[in-house]
């Protein structure tokens, strides 16, 4: 078990306080996209991108690079903040989110530096994940496979058809983190398609199953540890969080899916929100 | 005379044999009817490279899409009907748009499949297909333009779509032939008169109404477009110029296939008296290969007699 120094895990929120205030900036200049899921993740991108990831923003293409497949390819303004952060891009460059010539499309996308899968048709990443970690084992390469996927998500039959496989082939270099935030786009996941027993559905499916808390970073990091040492199995991480997280009329709230705020409350949103 | 046979699946599994044997990112990815497509010929050599992952064809595209985003070489096979018939998305993408390399091989394309009936005649793949951007299309008309063309996608980055057929098919091209390029087509009979411009197994039936028209005075050209994307827009303008009629065979629906990607540059380029033979907005059913052609004019009678038509109009 790993306790975190403080002053990494003052880091680690700073970089997190600063995340949100981009993605909020990012969405309400585009006028368009997804805050709410996008909030609810960001301590978990965070964590992967500035404290476990091996991976070098001057050179996306690193063969030895951990790779991190944004299923809910609709959460690109929290991917394109953390990108921009660790340098893959000018954080400038933010402003262009979803505008003509942009390099940074509506859902992630392949033309954006440090992204390696465009997911904006959900249910596709975890088969993208299992396939990038059967060619690691051929290669003998011990870098890691990570797919964030969301709740809803879940509902799409083909995650079950890589669940199977990503067992047959017992591939330990695979790590996906489920953004167990309860809410999709027509509400809550448990009255649009019920997901629960969701540890006990993948356990049945020869997974490793942690359940943690979505915003404490020593069970992110710990749970991260957890599926690095674990031999022979995948192991799926299911983070508890919460839909807009940080905002407090956007929590628990399906409205903020795919909303931006107005442009005249965006300064008032930071301030009385995130105290930036 | 006795026509030698050959088997498209069978030139697939032994070639990806020996690609496994040259490149080593070769890789299969598979979905419960290995045996049957031949990639377990594969799977038997290299069975670490090979990746049976059941019925799953969603997955099958998918995983190869992450495969060869990490630097290998896949080729994702099963029956027409599944790729693309189950899994477009995952196609347009996972694959397509990202322009990542994987080269789709399926087999038991168009009415062929025989038996098996509607459910299992993919007649709508290379339409589905051919509207993809990045996607390359292709259907080889025998064996050995099998062996050849899938050496010639390995060669190539992309995103690949070919289709094979069931059936033993008559042997077309000599078995050293290699004169065979992507994107360009194949002059199988030369003619003044006509022009049968015709992919898989279409062409031998194309040749064969050639025959049938020399017999009654009519010099037809025969054209393997064995790739319908790119298509090889100078040989079809040329030979709309040289023969002045054009008529398109093919064992897929008339809408999106070959006839459609052939009325397209001549519209545009060089207008002419054209027909489509294909199947007409249905689906197929059970039956023998010779009679569900013959019940949908997929031979070389209907064929022969629709460029007699089409002759004697341009003399009028």
């Amino acid at each position: 078990m790993i306790s975190l120094e403080s002053q990494e895990l003052i880091r680690l929120t700073e970089i997190s306080k600063n995340t949100r205030k981009l993605i909020l900036e990012t969405v309400t200049e585009a006028g368009s996209g997804h805050p709410g899921g996008s909030l609810s993740a960001v301590e978990i991108l965070v964590t992967l991108y500035f404290y476990k990831m091996k991976h070098d923003p001057k050179n996306p293409s690193w063969k030895d690079r951990d790779r991190f497949i944004l299923s809910k390819g609709h959460a690109s303004p929290l991917m394109f903040s953390i990108l921009a952060q660790t340098g893959y891009f000018p954080i400038e460059e933010l402003k262009t989110y979803r505008k003509i010539n942009s390099r940074l499309q509506g859902h992630s996308d392949y033309r954006t530096p440090g992204v390696e899968y465009s997911g904006g048709s959900l249910g596709v990443g975890l088969s993208i994940a299992v396939g990038m970690a059967l060619a690691a084992k051929l290669d003998n390469k011990s870098y890691r496979m990570y797919a964030l996927l969301g709740d809803g998500e879940l509902q799409e039959g083909q995650v079950w058809e890589a669940a199977l496989t990503a067992a047959k082939y017992k591939l330990d270099n695979l790590t996906a983190i489920i953004d167990r935030n309860g809410i999709q786009q027509d509400g809550l996941t448990e009255q649009v398609m019920p997901l629960e027993p969701l540890a006990a559905k993948w356990k049945a499916f020869n997974w490793n199953v942690l359940q943690i808390d979505g915003y404490n970073f020593e069970q992110i990091i710990n749970s991260l540890e957890n599926a690095e040492n674990t031999i022979n199995r995948p192991t799926v991480i299911i983070a508890h969080t919460t839909k807009g997280k940080g905002v407090s009329f956007m929590e628990w709230s399906p409205e903020w899916h795919g909303k931006a705020p107005k442009k005249e409350s965006l300064e008032k949103i930071i301030k009385e929100e995130l105290g930036l | 005379m006795v026509k030698l046979m050959g088997d498209m699946r069978t030139g697939y599994g032994e070639t990806l044999v020996e690609l496994g044997a040259i490149n080593k990112n070769v890789v299969v990815v598979g979905a419960d009817t290995t045996q049957s497509l031949k990639t377990n010929l594969f799977g038997i050599k290299y069975p670490e490279r090979f990746f049976n992952v059941g019925i799953a064809e969603s997955n099958v595209v998918s995983i190869a899409a992450g495969l060869a985003l990490s630097g290998k070489l896949p080729f994702a096979s099963t029956y027409a009907a599944f790729i693309p018939g189950k899994c477009v998305d995952q196609i347009r993408n996972a694959i397509a748009y990202g322009n990542v390399n994987v080269k789709i091989v399926v087999s038991h394309g168009g009415l062929s499949v025989g038996p098996d009936g509607g459910s299992h005649q993919q007649l709508e793949d290379l339409a589905i297909t051919r509207t993809i951007p990045n996607m390359h299309v292709i259907v080889p008309a025998d064996e050995t333009a099998t062996r050849k063309l899938v050496y010639l996608i390995t060669e190539m980055h992309g995103p690949v779509y070919m289709r094979l057929a069931r059936p033993k098919t008559p042997q077309i091209y000599e078995k050293n032939d290699t004169d065979l390029k992507i994107g360009r087509s194949r002059t199988v009979r030369d003619g003044s008169d006509a022009t049968v411009i015709a992919c898989g197994l279409m062409v031998t039936e194309a040749i064969e109404a050639s025959n049938i028209l020399k017999e009654n005075g009519i010099s037809c050209r025969v054209i393997d477009m064995f790739t319908l994307k790119p298509i090889d827009k100078d040989t079809i303008v040329k030979t709309a110029r040289e023969t002045g009629v054009i008529v398109t065979v093919e064992e897929h629906s008339i809408y999106g296939g070959l006839g459609s990607a052939v009325a397209e540059v001549l519209v545009e380029q060089y207008p002419i008296s054209m027909r489509r033979i294909g199947v007409k907005d249905t689906f197929g059913e059970s039956g023998e290969q010779n009679e569900l052609m013959a019940k949908h004019g997929l031979e070389a009678n209907n064929i022969a007699r629709t460029i007699q038509e089409l002759v004697k109009e341009k003399k009028r």
